[in-house]
Formats: C-alpha cells, sequence, structure tokens
C-alpha cells in the first residue's frame, strides 16, 4: 500500500470542504478524481501532499514517497530548461534528467531559456520533474492543462511506464487519458454538510 | 543542498535577477547624504559610519521581497516544500545566497564609499569588521519578515513596517562600533555584541521562518 | 471540574465576559476618576518640578500598561500555538491596539513631561527610545494581522512575530541602554522603599494603576467580543459563497 486516506476530511481557509474519504492506492494504480469546479479536489491533493494538515482524520504514506505537481510548474524562466531540471534533479536525489526530457520530446529545447517556451513547452518541462523526481506517488493537479493532442498522449505514456514500474498516481483531470490501470473516484458525494448554524464551537462553524 | 544556493546565485544573477540594485542603491544614498546636509567635511567625517551602516541597511532592505515572492508566485516554493530538504536548511539557504548577493557586495563596497565621506583612516578596520559580522544578522531576520510575507500581494512596506523594528539592536551595536572606531575608541564590546546577534539569529531564527513558510504554504 | 480552558469556547467567553464587563468597566471608571481627581487636586506640588509632576498620573500607568499589553499578548499567543484555543488569538489581536494607544500615551505625556523640565520635548533618551520601538512592534503587528486574509494563517504569524518580537524588543531595550545612558529618572515604582517617590503622591498613584488596568481588561474584553463577533460572521460568509 503506497498511499491511505482514512476518514480524511479537508478544508479550505478554515472551512470544510470534503469529509469521510476513505481510499487507499496500491502500486500500479491510478485515481483519478472527479467533481465539480471549486469541489476540493485541488485542496484535497494538498493535503496529500502533505502541505496542509487534514482537518480530521489522516493520510498514511511512508515519508518522501510522494511528488506534487500543482497548477503552477515551478519553473524558473531566467534558467534554461535543461537547468530547471537539472535542479530539481540535485534536489530530489539524481534523477536521470535526460531520459526524462526525452520522454516529453524535450530535447530540442534542452538549451532554451525556460522563459521562451509556450505554455504547452514549460507544462511538458514541469511534468518531466515528475520522472526526475523518482517518487513513487504522483499527486497531479490538471496536469495536461494546455497540453495538445499528442503531449497529452506522452504524459499517458509517462504515467503508465511509471505505473509499470511499480508507481501510482492520483490525477485531478477531466480528459481521458485511456488508462486500464485507472479507477474514477468522484469527491461529489463526500462534499462536506454545512454545520448547524444555532450553535458553534471553537472553530467557529 | 548546494543545488538550490547555485540556483538561487545563477538567478540573481541573470537577467531580471536584480544582482547589483542593492549597490547601487547603496551609492546614490552614499552621495545624496552630502547634498542634504551640505559640503563641509568635518561633518560628513562624523555621520559616516552612521550613513554607511544605514545604507548598508536600506540597501539589504531592498531586495527582500525577492526572497521567497518569486518561489512562491511561480510555484517552486510548493514543489520545494514537498521535496526532501528541511524546510530550515531551504530557509538558512536562501539566507545565506541574499547575503552572498546582497551583504557581501555591500560589505566590500562600503570602503570606497567611505572615501566620499571622509572617513578617518582609523574608522576602516572596524567599519569593514562590523558591516561583516552584521550583514549576514540582517539577511537572516530578513528572510524571517519575507517569509511571514509570502502570501501578501505586493507586500513590500509591510515587510519594511515588520523588519525595521528587528533591524534596532543589529544597527545599534554595529553602528556603535564604527563610530567608536573612528574616533579612535574602543570598540571590541559593540562588536562583541554585534557577533553574539548574528550567532543567535543564524542559530535560531530559521526555525521560526520555516514555521511561518509552512504556515504560509497552507 | 471546571477547567480554566472552557471559556476558550468563545460563546461560553461572550456569556462569561458579558457578566464581567459592566463591574469591570463600572470599576475601572471609579478607580480613574478617584486617583486622578486625588492626583490632580489634593497632592501637594513637587518642590522642584511644581505642577507638572501630576502628569504622573497618566504617563506612569500608561507606561506600564503599554508594557503589560504586549506581555499578555505574549501569553495569549503562546495560549494560541500550544493549545490552538481561537479566542487566545483573538484576545492577543483585540490587545493590540490597546497597548498601541497606551504606548502613544506614553510618549506624549512624557514629551509634555519633559518639556517643562527637562527643556525640549524629546531626548533620545534610552526610556523614551525603548517605547518609541515598541510602538513600532505594536504597528507592525497590528499590520500583519490586517493583512493577511486567512484569519488561522494570520493568528500563526502574528504568534511567531509576537514571540520573535518579544526577545528582539529585549534586545532592543539592552542595545539602547548601551547606546546612550539617558536623563530620564529611575523606576517611579519599585519594591526598594528608598527609591519609591513619596507617600503622598505613591497612593493616588496606586489607584491610577489600578484604574489603567481595569481599563485595560474591559477593553479586552469588549475587543475580544468584537472580534469573536467578526471572526463568526466572516465564516459564515465564507461558507454562504461555498454554497
Amino acid at each position: 500500500m503506497l498511499l491511505s486516506a482514512h476518514n480524511l476530511s479537508v478544508s479550505r481557509g478554515g472551512i470544510s470542504v470534503l469529509e469521510g474519504l476513505n481510499f487507499t492506492l496500491a502500486p500500479g494504480r491510478a485515481l483519478i478524481l472527479r467533481g465539480p469546479n471549486g469541489s476540493g479536489k485541488t485542496t484535497l491533493l494538498r493535503t496529500l501532499a502533505g502541505l496542509q494538515p487534514p482537518l480530521r482524520g489522516r493520510v498514511e504514506a511512508a515519508p518522501e514517497t510522494r511528488v506534487y505537481a500543482g497548477h503552477a510548474d515551478g519553473i524558473k524562466s531566467a534558467l534554461t530548461a535543461h537547468e530547471n531540471l537539472t535542479f530539481w534533479s540535485a534536489i530530489f536525489g539524481g534523477g536521470d534528467v535526460d531520459a526524462a526530457m526525452a520522454a516529453y520530446e524535450l530535447e530540442g529545447l534542452a538549451d532554451r531559456p525556460a522563459g521562451a517556451l509556450s505554455a504547452g513547452q514549460k507544462r511538458r518541462l514541469g511534468l518531466a520533474r515528475l520522472i526526475v523526481a523518482q517518487r513513487s506517488v504522483w499527486l497531479l493537479d490538471e496536469p495536461t492543462v494546455s497540453l495538445d493532442t499528442h503531449a497529452t498522449k506522452l504524459f499517458a505514456d509517462a504515467v503508465r511506464a511509471h505505473l509499470r514500474c511499480g508507481g501510482a498516481a492520483i490525477m485531478a483531470t477531466h480528459i481521458d487519458l485511456g488508462l486500464d490501470e485507472a479507477e474514477t473516484f468522484d469527491v461529489a458525494p463526500f462534499k462536506a454538510r454545512a454545520a448547524a448554524l444555532d450553535s458553534f464551537d471553537e472553530a467557529f462553524l | 543542498m548546494r543545488a538550490v544556493l547555485i540556483r538561487d546565485l545563477r538567478l540573481a544573477m541573470r537577467a531580471g535577477g536584480g544582482f547589483g540594485l542593492g549597490l547601487a542603491f547603496f551609492l546614490i544614498v552614499v552621495v545624496l547624504v552630502p547634498f542634504a546636509v551640505g559640503p563641509r567635511a568635518d561633518l560628513h567625517q562624523v555621520i559616516a559610519p552612521g550613513i554607511l551602516w544605514l545604507g548598508a541597511l536600506l540597501a539589504c532592505l531592498l531586495s527582500l521581497d525577492r526572497v521567497f515572492a518569486l518561489d512562491h508566485e511561480d510555484g517552486s516554493l510548493d514543489l520545494l516544500a514537498t521535496a526532501p530538504l528541511p524546510m530550515e536548511a531551504l530557509v538558512s539557504l536562501k539566507a545565506l545566497a541574499h547575503w552572498l548577493t546582497t551583504g557581501l557586495p555591500l560589505v566590500l563596497a562600503a570602503p570606497f564609499l567611505a572615501v566620499l565621506l571622509n572617513l578617518p583612516i582609523d574608522g576602516y578596520a572596524p567599519l569593514l569588521i562590523s558591516l561583516a559580522l552584521g550583514t549576514p544578522a540582517l539577511s537572516v531576520i530578513g528572510t524571517f519578515g519575507a517569509a511571514l510575507t509570502v502570501g501578501v500581494k505586493r507586500g513590500g512596506l509591510l515587510l519594511s513596517l515588520l523588519v525595521l523594528p528587528l533591524y534596532v539592536p543589529t544597527l545599534i551595536f554595529g553602528a556603535e562600533a564604527a563610530r567608536r572606531g573612528a574616533e579612535g575608541l574602543g570598540y571590541a564590546m559593540p562588536l562583541a555584541m554585534l557577533a553574539g546577534i548574528t550567532c543567535g539569529t543564524i542559530a535560531l531564527l530559521p526555525f521560526a521562518s520555516a514555521a511561518v513558510v509552512r504556515v504560509n504554504l497552507r | 471540574m471546571a477547567s480554566l480552558w472552557e471559556y476558550a469556547n468563545p460563546r461560553k467567553f461572550i456569556a462569561t465576559s458579558d457578566l464581567v464587563l459592566p463591574w469591570v468597566g463600572g470599576l475601572a471608571l471609579v478607580c480613574l476618576v478617584v486617583g486622578l481627581v486625588w492626583g490632580f487636586f489634593f497632592t501637594p506640588e513637587d518642590y522642584r518640578q511644581g505642577a507638572s509632576v501630576k502628569i504622573i498620573y497618566l504617563h506612569v500607568p500608561a507606561a506600564l500598561m503599554a508594557i503589560n499589553a504586549w506581555l499578555m499578548m505574549l501569553v495569549a499567543s503562546l495560549v494560541w500555538i500550544v493549545r490552538r484555543h481561537h479566542v487566545s488569538a483573538l484576545a492577543a489581536r483585540a490587545a493590540a491596539p490597546v497597548g498601541a494607544v497606551m504606548t502613544l500615551i506614553a510618549l506624549v505625556t512624557g514629551a509634555l513631561w519633559g518639556q517643562p523640565i527637562w527643556g525640549t520635548w524629546w531626548v533620545w533618551d534610552p526610556r523614551l527610545t525603548s517605547f518609541l520601538i515598541l510602538l513600532l512592534f505594536y504597528l507592525g503587528y497590528i499590520a500583519l494581522w490586517a493583512a493577511i486574509e486567512n484569519d488561522d494563517t494570520a493568528a500563526d504569524l502574528t504568534s511567531v512575530l509576537c514571540l520573535v518580537g518579544s526577545v528582539f524588543a529585549l534586545l532592543s531595550r539592552y542595545a539602547v541602554l548601551f547606546w546612550n545612558q539617558g536623563l530620564h529618572q529611575g523606576a517611579s515604582l519599585s519594591l526598594d522603599k528608598e527609591e519609591n517617590v513619596a507617600d503622598v503622591f505613591y497612593l493616588p498613584l496606586l489607584v491610577c494603576i489600578a484604574g489603567f488596568v481595569l481599563l485595560f481588561v474591559a477593553l479586552v474584553l469588549l475587543r475580544t467580543q468584537t472580534e469573536i463577533r467578526a471572526r463568526r460572521m466572516r465564516v459564515l460568509l465564507a461558507r454562504e459563497r461555498m454554497g
């Protein structure tokens, strides 16, 4: 078991958005989060990544097995594409930069300043970081934004390769990637119910 | 860990990195002071240590809002927070990078600017030593201020308001050492206090800064 | 057994402080009126300082409360960090403007007192300078609360600032003492009888101090209630937006 959530409730701005979540993630499996905008998918992913504490319940995962990719790619526009990836490789302990660039067909852009890349190319660079990080659980928030059909296919291939090697992924996306290993997980039924209005406790709710 | 330092130094050197801005600001402050107080060399001589210290402090302040804000905007800070690097180490490295790109050049430039203000010859050594000992504290304290205001849009003014009171002890002891040196008095005591403040802040403040960054990322 | 932490519940806090507030406020008013009238009209004039000595009845209590308000904020911040009681963080927030105003009163009355005695409105005396720095710390603390939208984040950040600020305020105090020995007289009150001001001035001063303490407590209770209600309102609005 790579990651599991037990009776997890997550909050945004002090207000509970999702509650009572229970799921487990086995090696080689992917979980695709579905739900309308604002339903708390980003908050859930950030909580799973350990960026914010759960409101209730707990997330169980071995330390340093998770890598998170959010809306922003964390790319420095003054550095070249290759320098950007080399930096993340050094931080995460030496993944193969060239292989990661090859997986997203970025070889030709290696020496180009990241600021001169298009939005889709930047996103590919951001996703290549996941390969370099060499971690088993990928937590992805809308990974296919600004990717074209071909790049989306590259991404699906990268995810498939990752799963084959015993990794796992949780992603919030609305695009069908054609992954056989993926289960869909709809967060809508777990929407937090508003507490009664007549009483309020220490948390003001 | 070295990767963060190298990246920050590289970013500072590249276009738009702002390297040298603090230095230019320092120069301008020192050049403007004689225009403000009049061309009296005897007066410049008296106020030179204080002006140089104040100029260095303000120049340090100038680049503080870049320490975390840029990494926060492009999402790097989120990713670094989940990386196998303790947050305490990250904020210490950030402070070190800030000192190397801002504090150290100021220390090296100070003797040349001191010439413009007719600093007495005895004053150079204490000025240089006090700045070298004091500017790391300015960077570490400033990093704490920058960590507090990470999530605030256009937090530059707030950052100054938070950091300037924290700079008071460093400024007092540092400028005092430089002033006493320039007047030919013993300056070991304020220098020792300054070194104490610097060591104390380097040892303890990163824990506060790290806690504050984590809170801001929630 | 009822625990002290029960009062950390916002509703319980509001209910209890509603009961206490009129008494504290009334007592503060009585103490201030008695102390100030006694001090201003029924004490002899100082043989050196004349009538201007009487500003002591505002200056000393305000200065005491300026420091004590910060100490109260420090304790409240620690309680928030350790026990996560929201009321504690809000009480610290409520106390800050009161403390800042007390600091301002101490500075202004000090200037008014200093003019006839020292011949100048302001000197860079260690005590005066320390209070000026304290005022800057208050302003920074208040500004940070105001700048952060999320209340929990703001509570965490300001608590850390209060902790770090306390250490640096103390450091500044010693730095300033080192920097300039001053004109200011020694402490007006101390346990050492030799140093104290004469008894005729002493008793009304104590009444004034009691008045200022009670006034501070009353204001902080009132402002904490306001903060709790404002906080509750923000939570309800946010919930409504989320649907």
